[in-house]
C-alpha cells in the first residue's frame, strides 16, 4: 500500500516537475511566465496530435518513432509558445501577468479544440482519444524493475520521461551555480541593467531561457498524457496541474534541486484522499487544497526570513529597457 | 612627457524624444591623466559618459579611441576598447559575492573557476591598495566597499580608461582621501581617468583639467593649475554666483520639537535609534551628520510618524494654540490634523516623495488633493504653483505635465523640495536635499532654508557634506550608530572634530580607520 502510494505520487509529481523545472529556467530571468499552464497543455496536445497523425499513416508501429515523434510535435508546440511570450513581453515589452494568463487561456483553448476536433475525426463516442500503442512505447519500464522487490517499485518503475525530468531538474540546477551562463542568467533575473553593463545580452538569454523553459514544461504535459493518463486525452484532464507547477516554484524556493523533492510531495497530497478510506466528498476537495495551502505556509515563512538568497529574483515580473529614465 | 589623446569625442549629439541631453560636444582625454567633467544637473554628464560605456548610442557624431574611429554599440564592445564605468547607482547583483560580481559577463576567461578569479582579484587589490573579501555577499557590504568592488570590477577587466559618475558623493571624507590615492596611483600607471563630479574642491585637488559643459553643450576646457572656483562656477553656470551662504543669527528661538528617549528597531529587529535626546528650536537650523544608515533616515520618520518607536517620546509645541502633543503615537494623517506640519523630503527622492509616472502638476496635488471643496480635483491651484517652482527654482522641463521620472536627478529634488516648503510648515525636515545637486541649485536650497529659518521655522537638516553643513547650520548633531554622539555649536566647531564624532562608539565592522 504505502509502496503503491509512492509510486503514485512520484507519477502524479513528475508533470509537476517538470513544469516547475522549466518555470524555474524563466524566472531565474525575470520573466514570470504565468502562461505555463498553458504551455503544459500546449505541449500535450501537440504530442497528441503527433502521435494520432503517426498512429493514423503507420501500419505497424515502429516504437523509437512512435516515442520521437509525439516528443518532436511536443517541443515544436511548446517552443512556440515561448517564442511567442518572450516576443511579447521582452521585444515588444508587453506586461508580463497579462501574457501569461492570456497564454493559459489560449493553451487550454487550443488545448480543448484540437481535442474536439480529433475526436470527431476519431467517431468515437466518449469524448477521449485514446493512443494505447504510443502511450505502451513511453511506459516502456526498465526490464528489471519488477524483479528487485519494493526497491525495483519505489525507484526503478518508472517510464524514461519520469527520470529524464529528475535529470532535467538536476541539470538545471549544476547550470544554475556551477557554470558561467548560469551566474549570467541568474544576474539577467536579478538586475539586468547590471548583466547589461557587464556586457550579457539581456534579450538574449531571456528568449532562451523562456524557451527552454518552456519546452521543458510542455514535456510535463506530453507526460501526462502519454504515461499518466495511459494515452487517453481527455478535454480538461490535465486540470489546475499548471497552476501547481508555479506554486512548487514558490515552494522549491527558485532551486530545481528542491522542487525534485517538492513534486513528489505535492504529488502525494494531491493524491493523499484516495488513500484515507471513508473521506466524505467535501473532505476530498479540502485534500487536494493543500498543496496550495502548503505553499501559501512556504510564502510566509520565507516572507518573514527574509535571507536574500531564498527571495524572488529580484526583477521578476519586470520587463527591461536600456534607455528607461 | 607626450600627451596622447586616449579618447576623443567629436560633435556627440543625443536627445531623449523632446529633450536634447547632449548637442555638439567634443573632447579629448589624454593618457595618464584626471579629467574632470563639471556641470549643472540635466547638463548631460551622465549620458555623455553613457554613450562613451556603449549604454547610449549617440545619435551623431564620432568616437575616436587611440586615433581611431569606432562605433560602441553594447558594454560589451565598451570593454573591447577597455573602457570601463563606475555608475553613480552601483551597478551589482546584491544576492551575489563580490567575486561573482566582478567576473560577470566575462566569457573568454577560459573555464569557469571561482578559485583562479579570486587570486586574481586579490593580485589587483594588492597592487593598487584596496582592502575586499572575495567572498563577501553585495548586500552585506558598506557602500565604500561596494564601490571598491566597481573598481575591480572594471579593472579586472583591463581596463584603461576609467569613468567614475559622482564617485564621492556617499562616501565619508576619510573614504574618500582614500579613494583619491588609488586614482592618483592608476593615472600613474598610464591609465586614463573621467571623474564626473559637483564638488570644486574635488576637481581641484585631483584633476589634471577640467571640461565644463552647460545645458547639454561643451563649454570649455582649462588646465586645473591655471583655474579657480569662480572661474569654474562660472564657466559651469553662465554667470557670477555667490557661493557664500549667509547665516544669520537665530532669532525668536522657542523650543518647537522635543526628543526625548527615542528608540526604535527596523524590519530585522537591529536597533536602528537609541536613547535619541534633542530638541529642535524655531528659526534655527539643526543640522544632523553621520555616516549613511546611522538611524537619521529613522529619526526624520519617527518624528513624521512613519516610524513605529519602541520607547521614548516626541513632543510638539504648537506656535499657535501653545499646547503641546505627542507625535510619538500619531499617524501622519493625525499630525496634520492637529495643525502640525512636518514638511518631510524623504532621502529616495521619487521613492517616497514623488511618483514617478505622474507630472509635475499631479505630484503637487499629492499634497493638496484633500484640500477640494467639490468631490471634482482642482487642477488650478496646483497648476500655479508647479509653473511657480518651475520659474523660481529654475527647473529645467519642457513644461509642467512632463512625467518627473524624465527629469533629471537634481531637477526631481528641486521639484520636491519646492512643494515641500510652499505648505509653509512649522518644522521643516530636509534629508539630503542637495544630494546629486549641482553648485547652483545646491545654493538655491540652502538659500530656502536659510529664508524658512528666517520665518521661524525649525529646520533640520541631514546633510553629507560636513563644509557645508559647518557653513549652513546653527547647530550641528552628530548621530553614529543610532545614538548622538555630540551636539556641537557649526560656529565653532570644525570638520575634525565632526568626522571623530561620526566614527564614535561605532563598534561594526564598517569601521575602517
Amino acid at each position: 500500500m504505502i509502496v503503491a502510494f509512492i509510486q503514485r505520487a512520484v507519477v502524479q509529481g513528475i508533470p509537476l516537475l517538470f513544469g516547475s523545472t522549466g518555470e524555474i529556467i524563466t524566472e531565474k530571468t525575470g520573466n514570470l511566465n504565468l502562461g505555463t499552464a498553458g504551455v503544459m497543455y500546449v505541449g500535450g496536445m501537440t504530442g497528441v496530435i503527433g502521435a494520432f497523425l503517426y498512429e493514423q499513416s503507420a501500419e505497424t508501429i515502429n516504437p523509437v518513432l512512435a516515442v520521437l515523434i509525439p516528443m518532436l510535435s511536443c517541443v515544436l508546440g511548446s517552443l512556440f509558445m515561448g517564442l511567442l511570450y518572450s516576443f511579447l513581453t521582452v521585444t515588444l515589452r508587453a506586461n508580463q501577468n497579462v501574457t501569461g494568463l492570456a497564454l493559459t487561456t489560449f493553451g487550454v483553448g487550443f488545448g480543448n479544440f484540437f481535442g474536439g476536433s480529433l475526436i470527431k475525426l476519431t467517431g468515437s463516442d466518449t469524448p477521449s482519444i485514446t493512443l494505447t500503442q504510443t502511450s505502451n512505447c513511453f511506459k516502456q519500464a526498465l526490464p528489471f524493475a519488477d524483479k528487485l522487490g519494493w526497491f525495483g517499485d519505489v525507484f526503478l518503475s518508472y517510464s524514461f520521461l519520469a527520470y529524464m525530468a529528475v535529470a532535467i531538474a538536476l541539470i538545471a540546477s549544476f547550470f544554475f551555480n556551477r557554470t558561467r551562463a548560469g551566474l549570467h542568467l541568474r544576474a539577467v533575473g536579478e538586475n539586468p541593467a547590471t548583466a547589461d553593463a557587464a556586457g550579457i545580452s539581456v534579450s538574449k538569454y531571456k528568449y532562451l531561457a523562456t524557451c527552454v523553459g518552456s519546452i521543458i514544461a510542455g514535456f510535463g504535459g506530453l507526460y501526462y498524457v502519454m504515461d499518466y493518463a495511459c494515452g487517453v486525452w481527455s478535454n480538461d484532464g490535465f486540470g489546475d496541474r499548471g497552476w501547481l507547477a508555479i506554486a512548487l516554484v514558490i515552494f522549491a524556493i527558485w532551486k530545481p534541486s528542491l522542487s525534485i523533492l517538492g513534486s513528489m510531495i505535492f504529488g502525494g497530497l494531491f493524491i493523499v484522499h484516495n488513500y484515507i478510506p471513508n473521506l466524505s466528498m467535501s473532505m476530498q476537495e479540502i485534500f487536494k487544497m493543500t498543496p496550495y495551502v502548503v505553499t501559501i505556509v512556504v510564502l510566509i515563512f520565507i516572507s518573514m526570513r527574509r535571507k536574500r538568497e531564498n527571495q524572488p529574483p529580484a526583477s521578476l515580473g519586470l520587463s527591461y529597457f536600456r534607455e528607461e529614465r | 612627457m607626450g600627451k596622447q589623446a586616449a579618447i576623443e569625442l567629436k560633435n556627440i549629439t543625443k536627445t531623449f524624444g523632446s529633450i536634447i541631453a547632449n548637442k555638439d560636444v567634443s573632447l579629448t582625454v589624454n593618457r595618464g591623466e584626471i579629467l574632470s567633467i563639471l556641470g549643472e544637473n540635466g547638463s548631460g554628464k551622465t549620458t555623455l559618459m553613457n554613450m562613451i560605456s556603449g549604454i547610449y548610442f549617440p545619435d551623431h557624431g564620432q568616437i575616436f579611441i587611440n586615433g581611431q574611429e569606432v562605433v560602441i554599440r553594447s558594454p560589451r564592445d565598451a570593454f573591447d576598447y577597455k573602457i570601463g564605468m563606475i555608475h553613480q547607482h552601483f551597478k551589482l547583483v546584491d544576492v551575489f559575492s563580490a567575486a561573482e560580481n566582478i567576473i560577470l559577463g566575462l566569457e573568454n576567461e577560459g573555464k569557469f573557476n571561482i578559485k583562479q578569479s579570486t587570486s586574481k582579484i586579490k593580485a589587483i587589490s594588492e597592487q593598487y591598495g584596496f582592502e575586499i573579501d572575495p567572498d563577501k555577499k553585495v548586500y552585506e557590504m558598506s557602500v565604500s566597499e561596494k564601490q571598491t568592488v566597481e573598481i575591480i570590477k572594471v579593472l579586472y577587466r583591463g581596463a584603461d580608461i576609467l569613468i567614475l559618475d559622482e564617485p564621492t558623493a556617499v562616501l565619508t571624507p576619510q573614504e574618500a582621501q582614500k579613494l583619491f590615492a588609488v586614482l592618483r596611483r592608476m593615472r600613474d600607471d598610464g591609465k586614463s581617468i573621467i571623474i564626473i563630479t559637483h564638488k570644486l574642491h574635488e576637481v581641484l585637488s585631483l584633476s589634471d583639467r577640467v571640461v565644463v559643459l552647460r545645458k547639454g553643450e561643451y563649454i570649455g576646457t582649462v588646465e586645473t593649475k591655471e583655474t579657480n572656483e569662480t572661474e569654474l562656477t562660472e564657466m559651469m553656470v553662465g554667470k557670477k554666483i555667490s557661493l557664500n551662504i549667509d547665516r544669520s543669527e537665530p532669532k525668536n528661538c522657542e523650543t518647537r520639537l522635543e526628543v526625548k528617549n527615542v528608540s526604535c528597531v527596523n524590519r530585522e529587529g537591529v536597533k536602528m535609534l537609541d536613547s535619541v535626546n534633542f530638541e529642535a528650536k524655531s528659526g534655527e537650523i539643526l543640522g544632523i551628520a553621520g555616516i549613511a544608515g546611522s538611524g537619521q533616515r529613522e529619526l526624520l520618520e519617527s518624528i513624521a510618524g512613519l516610524q513605529k518607536l519602541t520607547e521614548g517620546q516626541i513632543l510638539y509645541h504648537n506656535p499657535k494654540t501653545g499646547k503641546t502633543d505627542n507625535l510619538g503615537d500619531k499617524t501622519p494623517l493625525q499630525i496634520r490634523d492637529l495643525g502640525v506640519r512636518l514638511s518631510f523630503v524623504p532621502e529616495d527622492r521619487l521613492g517616497m516623495g514623488l511618483v514617478g509616472n505622474m507630472d509635475i502638476v499631479d505630484n503637487m496635488m499629492l499634497r493638496s488633493y484633500r484640500k477640494g471643496k467639490t468631490m471634482f480635483l482642482e487642477r488650478k491651484k496646483p497648476k500655479n504653483l508647479a509653473n511657480k517652482i518651475i520659474e523660481g527654482l529654475e527647473v529645467v522641463t519642457p513644461n509642467a505635465n512632463t512625467p518627473v521620472r524624465r527629469l533629471s536627478g537634481g531637477n526631481v529634488q528641486k521639484v520636491l523640495v519646492g512643494r515641500e516648503i510652499a505648505a509653509s510648515p512649522t518644522v521643516l525636515m530636509a534629508a539630503y536635499p542637495v544630494r546629486g545637486l549641482d553648485i547652483n541649485s545646491s545654493y538655491l536650497i540652502y538659500n530656502l532654508l536659510n529664508s524658512q529659518k528666517e520665518e521661524g521655522v525649525a529646520v533640520i537638516f541631514v546633510g553629507e557634506d560636513l563644509d557645508v553643513l559647518l557653513e549652513l547650520c546653527d547647530r550641528i548633531m552628530v548621530i553614529s550608530s543610532g545614538k548622538i554622539s555630540g551636539i556641537v555649536d557649526a560656529r565653532t566647531a570644525t570638520k575634525e572634530e565632526l568626522g571623530l564624532l561620526m566614527t564614535k562608539n561605532n563598534g561594526g565592522t564598517t569601521d575602517e580607520q
